[in-house]
């Protein structure tokens, strides 16, 4: 009933001599939202900037395997990295708007990839910020410093900035461990209306988000994926006592 | 407790207080001596009688060239430095050798860099005297204060705006153009501000160099004489005092006002940026 949208392989990183992610293999179904959950330092948000290789900045970054995406191998040698980081975008734990108004970060990524009628900007921007919920707080002040938002506001700005682009894949690193519950109960039911047109990989350290918002989840634990399975699954049966520790809030 | 803490509190007032006075009583001294001898004529005049009687026209002038040479060179060579070193290598062999040579040049005693000037620029590569080598000296001085504060600058942007930009796809160039330099601005002309009225402000560096003339420099590969040079030849030489205190004054108005609106426009830029307008 899915289709495949990435599909990871033996993949594993390290840091100097240090490894951090031990022969990971996922399949990621297109549209849908994947959670990764664990304890802090098991790897996960490792995992998740491997998709979209922002590690590569990492000077001691060495990796081997695979992670294909639409059947493409992303470290392949005839990728384009910044064409890839415009297929998958990614939202950060905390909210980094870009010091312009919020009109000017929404519109940001269209004009870095060339695009200039003046039209089609200002309506890929509203139709963004409307898609990320954040239209009718703000349509009266496009031009006003995005710092100027608060802390959800701006991350559901970062979200407007990443889909404005029209990813395929968005990935988000803990987005809403900085924010109050109700601004987080935003961004959930946003996640929930942006997997119809996007397949999202969410790490998170909120059960009850992983519960609520995603469709799978993967469980890591010292740089091994311990258990993936159907989110209901896990959380209701899991198979392993490691999970089920975690997830009890027995460690971690 | 309480005794100790008003005590402290203050001896830091009186620190402050003390910087506050200096200030105060040094321009003020030469400002009150020099005021009287400004009007259109000193300022739109030439020098006559060794600069005895008549006015700065020419002096002014040159200082004026000298900020454009400086900056046209110590600018880019400054912040294009910072940005290689805080974003294009991470070979730390090479970040320490530019960070070694730029404390030491900024460490050299600007006489120094007069004479350095004098010897290779003037007579060695055979570039004579002007105000343009004047500016190339001037600029050697100002590079490592522009570049210093420029890296430090971009050492502090946070990470985030970085990884911001390259998850959406942007390149290292855009990322460092859209992004990187529109923050570190304001710092960056902290810098530029410091580096430019210091050497404006250099007799030493350029004695040698300028060719201390009096006339009036058509462009910037005539000879000419700027404020501070002029004012110390006013002075040494016993010509002409008080013209030597209005000359000073105009140089303190000068210096002043361009660190005063660089910091009302830097104030202006920071507030619009980061969101405090509106």
């Amino acid at each position: 009933m899915f289709k495949l949208k990435i599909n990871v392989k033996n993949f594993n990183v390290s840091f100097s001599d240090n490894q951090i992610l031990k022969n990971i293999n996922m399949k990621i179904p297109k549209n849908t939202v994947t959670a990764l959950i664990g304890p802090s330092g098991c790897g996960k948000s490792t995992f998740l900037r491997s998709i979209n290789r922002m590690n590569d900045f990492s000077s001691n970054f060495k990796r081997n395997g695979s992670i294909y995406v639409d059947g493409e191998d992303i470290y392949g040698e005839n990728v384009d990295v910044v064409d890839l980081r415009k297929r998958i975008g990614m939202v950060f734990q905390k909210a980094n708007p870009f010091p312009m108004s919020i009109f000017e970060n929404v519109a940001y990524g269209l004009k870095i990839h060339g695009l200039k009628d003046k039209k089609e900007l200002f309506d890929t921007v509203k139709r963004s910020l409307k898609q990320a919920a954040l239209w009718g707080e703000i349509k009266d002040k496009l031009d006003s410093s995005a710092l100027s938002l608060s802390g959800g506001q701006q991350q559901r700005l970062c979200i407007a900035r990443t889909i404005a682009i029209s990813p395929e894949v968005i990935l988000m690193d803990e987005p809403c461990s900085a924010l109050d519950p109700i601004s987080t109960l935003k961004i959930e039911d946003l996640i929930c209306e942006l997997k119809r047109d996007y397949t999202i990989v969410l790490v998170t350290h909120n059960m009850q988000q992983a519960k609520r918002s995603s469709d799978l989840t993967s469980f890591f634990l010292d740089g091994e994926v311990i258990e993936s399975g159907l989110t209901k699954d896990i959380f209701s049966n899991p198979k392993m006592e490691k999970t089920e520790d975690y997830i009890l809030g027995r460690f971690g | 407790m309480k005794l100790k803490q008003n005590l402290t509190k203050s001896l830091f007032a009186s620190s402050a207080a003390f910087t506050l006075l200096a200030l105060g009583i040094v321009t003020g001294f030469i400002v009150v001596n020099g005021i009287h001898v400004i009007d259109w004529e000193f300022l739109f005049s030439l020098p006559k009688d060794s600069g005895s009687d008549g006015g700065i026209f020419p002096m002014i002038l040159s200082t004026v060239y000298l900020i454009l040479i400086t900056g046209a060179i110590s600018i880019p060579v400054g912040v294009g430095s910072a940005v290689y070193i805080s974003q294009y290598t991470s070979n730390e062999k090479i970040i320490n050798l530019v960070r070694f040579i730029s404390q030491v040049l900024s460490s050299v005693p600007s006489i120094v860099f007069g004479l350095f000037g004098l010897a290779f620029l003037v007579f060695f590569l055979k570039m004579g005297w002007s105000i343009f080598v004047a500016g190339i000296v001037l600029s050697l001085m100002a590079i490592p204060t522009i570049f210093q504060v420029s890296e430090v600058t971009f050492q502090t942007i946070p990470e985030i705006y970085k990884e911001g930009c390259y998850a959406m796809g942007a390149s290292k160039w855009q990322t460092i153009t859209t992004v990187l330099l529109p923050i570190a601005i304001p710092g960056i002309l902290t810098g530029i501000i410091l580096a430019i009225t210091r050497a404006i402000s250099e007799a030493a560096a350029v004695m040698y160099v300028v060719g201390s003339s009096l006339d009036i420099p058509i462009s910037i590969f005539d000879t000419g004489r700027p404020l501070p040079l002029h004012l110390y030849v006013l002075a040494s030489e016993g010509i002409s005092m008080s013209n030597a205190y209005g000359t000073a004054t105009v140089l303190i108005i000068i210096v002043l006002s361009i660190t005063l609106i660089s910091n009302i426009t830097v104030n202006h830029y920071q507030k619009r940026i980061m969101g405090c307008l509106n």
